[in-house]
């Protein structure tokens, strides 16, 4: 720019917004109101983590103890606040520890944004010291990734990653930026982006289908809703509540949709799935109608898909068109936002009541009460039964917590008994099933809704795979509530091998360090539950202290959870037993 | 039956070849991106072309895989949810004109033993591109089995190099890119199918 003709004052302004890539990032980041970065420093983003000194009083940087957990930690922040989540990572290993987090990310869909450090441009493909890949690596489980090696290209770059990641089908972003253009200098202006030619996020609900969709609806006997995360996503709550009480119409929710629908709302029957309810399991082959709103019918959810709802008509109301048809058939397909296509359909379907359809999933239910719920509520054994712990959490928090779960038994029974109140306050692993998800993601969950109640559901096997997350709890003295269900096995595959192969307990048994000790060792308040008698009062404590709190309660150890659809079977060959 | 799963329908399962053809934007690692769908999905891809367009900034690739139609569907479907990628569609062979070319390497002292060579060329409507002192290389374009039948054919005087390229195509719709372009905006949606347009 020619600047001889500008006066002082003007000078001054355009030297202002002369800037550096790093100083580029945050002050991009800011334009897109973000307020907290999960990350972890190295050689290759030096020069950002330098800027960031500056920006202490507008960015907050915490400090995980991981890659992993950074990225874990801003998927939780995602996924309770509906923001973007984000994290920092050095180059090389940084950036490969990044890559867990997201690929849960992208397969939960998941908006964050990576920003990863890169070796100097002039040493790319050199094999330079810290240097991988980290474009070639993340590009099959990113929705979008970007190096950046020019500092001219940050603000687009990041007005890109914010609007591809929380747009549509959300999901994780990458822009992996050189050190030179961190250090370069270029003259900044930030526009947010709102349109990419190629990019199609929101389709335009197409009013014909709706209307086709209707008519199945309005002439279903057996119409069954099931609800996935979409519903979510898109804030589609309101009006999914709307649909359902016109329609009169029973509705089960997947793993992922849990706490869209409150559980005590007199049409949802249930949890679908693997380990979900026997009567919304067994009602999917007996429905005359399906409709899916947000969710893909994955394999946990479906069974065998040449048994799966054959005698049904499907509606499938789906934003990203490749799940369309992609597991299962479809008679009228909706490709839109659940919100905007729930609002179309609204008017267009009749008032009615299912009454006797709903009351035999209610038959279901006593029979599922009789053969396997009593059993884990009320157990007469002296062994605590995970399902009497997470029903007791429920009661005692009213249903109101985000309970964030890991993997394992521990997440199938916090689902099938933990009584989802709100809305947004379910939040797991699902699609990828990553053990070691749940600590880092609950701080990150607390930081995004700092007012509620959040407790980490974590078996002993997954609460060691990110552990070190502790240090980040206790540095940043973040409330979250960490219980632990120690069954000194890796409980899952445990009941797997004692299902399917002849009881073989191979590896799995576990001989686990003392938590209380090392709670302690990260000063953070924590007790242990070996009876029955003192749990009440250890939840009490456990929920009313304030700021983080280990309680870990030793449960039965060779514990099964049930129903279970097995692998490959059919939803209709859902086990009690 | 509604909603039997695509694999079990017996047309949907016949293997052919099919041509994908990819709209996208000009942009660097998006061949990558587009060959890893593939590989996900354990398929061969028997040939890959791309090249621009009439639009500026616009790449359009030629992808010939052997699949079942449904496979190939989803895999379009994948394709399409690339950011940087603005239209995908399949093709049957008799939706497409599409052309291969074709260049074989044979030594120059074939040519001396009377026309037969000369011949062969000229009947199977190749062309020589250029005589050197030793070699003499042809050139023909036309579909796999058509150049292949030219190599059956110079193979037994002794062959020395032979080099196929992918398969180019062009749908025999009456489509123009831009118009194309134009329409996705304004349906916003990049699944606009063959049939739609
Ligand atoms: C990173 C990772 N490794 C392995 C697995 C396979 N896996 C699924 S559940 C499970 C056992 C979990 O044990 P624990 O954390 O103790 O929970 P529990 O099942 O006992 O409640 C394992 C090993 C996984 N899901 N994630």
């Amino acid at each position: 720019m020619n600047t001889s003709t500008l006066s002082i004052e003007q000078k001054k302004m355009v030297e202002k917004r002369k800037m550096t890539g790093s100083e580029a990032v945050l002050q991009s980041l800011l334009e897109e109101g973000v307020e907290t970065i999960f990350g972890y420093p190295g050689g290759a983003i030096m020069p950002i983590y330098d800027e960031l000194y500056k920006f202490q009083d507008r960015l907050t940087h915490m400090l995980t103890r991981h890659e992993q957990g950074a990225a874990h930690a801003a998927q939780g922040f995602a996924r309770v606040s509906g923001r973007t989540g984000v994290c920092f990572a050095t180059s090389g290993p940084g950036a490969t520890n990044l890559i867990t987090g997201i690929a849960d990310a992208q397969i939960d869909s998941t908006p964050i944004v990576c920003i990863t450090g890169q070796v100097p441009s002039h040493l790319l493909g050199t094999d330079a010291f810290q240097e991988t890949d980290v474009i070639g690596i993340s590009m099959p489980v990113t929705k979008w990734n970007y190096q950046v090696t020019k500092p001219e290209e940050i603000p687009w770059a990041i007005a890109r990653a914010f609007y591809i990641a929380n747009s549509g089908r959300p999901g994780p972003v990458l822009i992996d930026i050189t050190k030179d253009a961190q250090f370069g200098e270029m003259e900044y202006s930030y526009k947010k982006c709102e349109k990419i030619r190629s990019y199609h996020p929101y389709p335009i609900l197409k009013e014909d289908k709706v209307a086709e969709a209707a008519a199945l609806i309005n002439e279903a006997k057996k119409p069954f809703l099931l609800i996935g995360q979409g519903v979510l996503i898109s804030g589609a709550q309101e009006e999914l509540k709307t649909f359902m009480e016109k329609t009169g119409i029973p509705a089960a929710s997947t793993l992922m949709g849990l706490s869209a629908v409150p559980v005590d709302h007199p049409q949802y029957v249930g949890y679908l799935g693997m380990h979900g309810n026997y009567g919304p399991n067994i009602k999917t082959n007996e429905c005359d109608l399906l409709i899916a709103v947000g969710m893909r019918f994955d394999d946990r959810v479906t069974g065998d898909l040449n048994k799966y709802a054959k005698q049904a008509k499907v509606i499938h109301i789906e934003i990203d068109p490749a799940e369309i048809d992609k597991n299962v058939k479809t008679d009228v397909a909706i490709n839109a936002d659940a919100k905007a296509a729930l609002h179309g359909l609204i008017p267009l379907v009749e008032q009615r009541q299912h009454t006797d359809w709903i009351a035999e999933f209610k038959a279901c239910d006593e029979k599922e009460t009789e053969k396997v719920i009593t059993n884990e509520l009320f157990p007469t054994t002296d062994e605590i039964k995970m399902g009497e712990v997470i029903r007791l959490l429920s009661e005692k928090s009213e249903g109101k917590a985000i309970v964030v779960t890991d993997v394992g038994q521990h997440q199938m029974v916090t689902s099938r008994y933990y009584e989802f109140k709100d809305t947004r306050t379910n939040v797991t692993s699902g699609g990828l099933g990553t053990m070691g998800f749940a600590l880092p993601a609950a701080l990150g969950a607390k930081t995004g809704q700092p007012d509620k109640q959040v407790v980490a559901v974590i078996g002993d096997g997954g609460f060691q795979m990110t552990i070190q997350e502790l240090a980040t709890i206790f540095q940043y003295q973040i409330g979250v509530k960490v219980l632990i269900l120690n069954n000194n096995f890796l409980g899952m595959v445990r009941q797997w091998q004692q299902l399917f192969f002849d009881k073989r307990y191979s590896s799995t048994e576990l001989v686990n360090p003392d938590f209380q000790l090392i709670a302690q060792g990260y000063g953070i308040a924590c007790n242990k539950v070996e009876a029955r008698d003192d749990l009440s009062g250890a939840m009490d404590d456990f929920l009313n202290h304030e700021g983080p709190y280990l309680l870990e309660v030793v449960v039965e150890k060779e514990e099964n959870v049930f129903p279970m659809v097995p692998s490959g079977a059919s939803v209709s060959e859902i086990r009690l037993s | 039956m509604s909603n039997l799963i695509y694999s079990e329908s017996s047309d949907e399962q016949q293997i052919k070849d099919y041509t994908l053809s990819v709209l996208t934007e000009d942009k660097s690692g998006l061949l990558n991106h587009i060959t890893i769908i593939f590989t996900r999905r354990k398929i061969n891809i028997v040939s890959l072309n791309v090249s621009v367009t009439e639009v500026p900034g616009l790449s359009r690739f030629s992808i010939v895989i052997t699949s079942t139609r449904d496979q190939a569907e989803k895999v379009v479907k994948q394709i399409r949810k690339l950011i940087d990628v603005l239209g995908a569609f399949v093709y049957e062979d008799d939706e497409i004109y599409y052309q291969e070319i074709a260049l074989y390497k044979v030594p120059t002292d074939i040519f001396l033993n009377g026309n037969t060579i000369e011949n062969l060329v000229r009947n199977s409507g190749a062309r020589i591109l250029v005589i050197e002192k030793d070699h003499i290389v042809i050139e023909k374009t036309g579909h796999k089995e058509e150049t292949h039948r030219l190599y059956k054919e110079l193979e037994p005087y002794g062959l020395l190099e032979f080099v196929r390229s992918g398969r180019v195509a062009i749908s025999k719709s009456k489509r123009k890119t831009e118009a194309f372009i134009k329409e996705l905006e304004e349906t916003r949606s990049n699944q606009l199918s063959i049939k739609d347009y």
